[in-house]
């Protein structure tokens, strides 16, 4: 029998290592899985490598892990949010490195990392800082860069509802990287607000098939 | 420098409202944060536009008010936001597919510097304490099919946004398709710039005097 709920946040968190590559999902706070992050500064895991498009911020959920030490490097789009204070004192101070990727080639490394494709050319980017050192290649007479996908160790995502085979859908806008990171992870872990008995989610509707979920833990709402 | 004290500026519902202007009917929109946003409200309601939000929403109606605000349910800016009936929600991949696939046919952004050839800065000054964000805009810049951009025409300090080279961090290059301003609307061709409309009281030679760049007239 497949059993894929987790009994707690920690129980689904237990193996994560340190210096861990992990994919946070989220824009600003929607879709950001919280209790898993708060599990996370409890688990003790340091030296981590996350990849979220924000870097935290008020304090909580990325922003507790900075300020708690635990992160080596961020991989992001937009790490400057208001009180996003945690990441700023620590990136000035050359604490923390930062890689910066624009917004579409984040949410498309870490979509080929999922697919098995090793990378791709893209003309977004091309000819500003963040070409630097990549290698060109005109097609169709459109300058394009390489950009290599993004595979990760823990994908930690937020979900609506999910069942024990770990299917997953989703609430509102905060579906945003959840779907693209559960596919790019060796251990993707999601936290929901509700868990269903297996057939309940209609298959048409399922947005994230349960092949792409190791872990479904229930937080917050009802069982 | 020119005295532009006696020339009526348009606000910046009026440069809103000039941009609306030029979104046809059945047009699919991304607009940027900050005052991009603001057009969606002057959008008629006599043309079906269609708002295109970063994180996986098309369709996106007004702000939420009251029992509306969901946090779940955001547009760019991460403000609480409605959905039009016909809304859809997608992952982040396929919402940048509809960017950079050369699906969303306006974006509106902001910029610090926009070139004669169409080049665009307007995601960092180069200001080393500033903590570096781009966001989605390299890929709206290139790859919405048109690129429309709401700025200041002058500096704080009082010089010409519009430039023979951008001097900020780039953007993207040969992006900008027309430019609006509290003065003028400036489209970018493959002759330079040009001025389109521009306000009352303000003579050419002028704007030409203000831009400190080559402009031609429609």
């Amino acid at each position: 029998m497949i059993q894929k709920i987790s009994s707690s946040v920690t129980e689904a968190l237990r193996d994560i290592t340190d210096g861990s590559t992990i994919l946070i999902s989220g824009f600003g706070g929607a879709g950001l899985p919280i209790y898993l992050l708060d599990a996370l500064v409890e688990q003790g895991a340091k030296e981590l490598t996350l990849v979220s498009n924000n870097a935290g911020n008020q304090g909580v959920g990325i922003a507790k892990l900075i300020n708690a030490g635990r992160v080596k490097k961020m991989v992001c789009s937009f790490p400057r949010q208001p009180e996003s204070g945690a990441f700023d004192d620590l990136y000035r101070a050359g604490k923390i490195e930062l890689e910066l990727v624009p917004q579409g080639t984040l949410a498309e490394r870490i979509r080929a990392g999922g697919a098995g494709i090793g990378g791709f050319y893209t003309p977004t980017g091309f000819g500003t800082e963040l070409a630097v050192g990549k290698d060109t290649r005109v097609i169709d007479g459109v300058n394009h860069i390489f950009e290599k996908a993004i595979k990760a160790d823990y994908a930690l995502i937020k979900a609506d509802k999910g069942d024990r085979w770990g299917n997953l859908v989703y609430h509102g806008t905060g579906r945003n990287f959840g779907p693209i990171m559960a596919t790019a992870a060796r251990c993707t872990i999601a936290q929901v607000n509700e868990i269903v008995e297996l057939g309940k989610l209609d298959p048409e509707i399922i947005v994230t098939p349960g092949i792409f979920v190791k872990r479904v833990v229930l937080v917050g709402g009802k069982s | 420098m020119i005295d532009l004290s006696q020339v009526k500026k348009r606000s910046t519902a009026d440069i809103a409202k000039r941009i609306v202007q030029d979104i046809p009917d059945g047009a699919h929109v991304n607009l940027g944060i900050g005052q991009p946003m603001t057009i969606s409200n002057y959008l008629p309601s006599d043309r079906e536009i269609i708002l295109h939000s970063e994180n996986g929403l098309l369709g996106m109606g007004p702000l939420a008010q009251g029992d509306e605000i969901d946090e779940e349910l955001v547009n760019a800016g991460k403000q609480p936001v409605t959905m039009l009936p016909g809304a859809s929600l997608c992952h982040h991949a396929d919402s940048f597919v509809m960017i950079r696939g050369g699906h969303i046919d306006i974006c509106v952004l902001g910029a610090f510097q926009v070139s004669v050839k169409g080049d665009i800065a307007n995601w960092r000054t180069g200001d080393p304490k500033a903590i570096p964000a781009v966001g989605g805009a390299m890929d709206l810049a290139l790859g919405a099919k048109k690129l429309f951009v709401m700025m200041e025409p002058l500096t704080k300090s009082g010089e010409s946004k519009f430039v023979n080279e951008c001097t900020y961090p780039l953007t993207a290059l040969a992006a900008v398709d027309c430019v609006y301003t509290d003065l003028a609307t400036i489209a970018v061709t493959p002759e330079g710039l040009v001025a389109v409309d521009w306000v009352e009281g303000l003579s050419f030679e002028d704007l030409q005097e203000s831009s400190g760049i080559e402009l031609r007239q429609y």
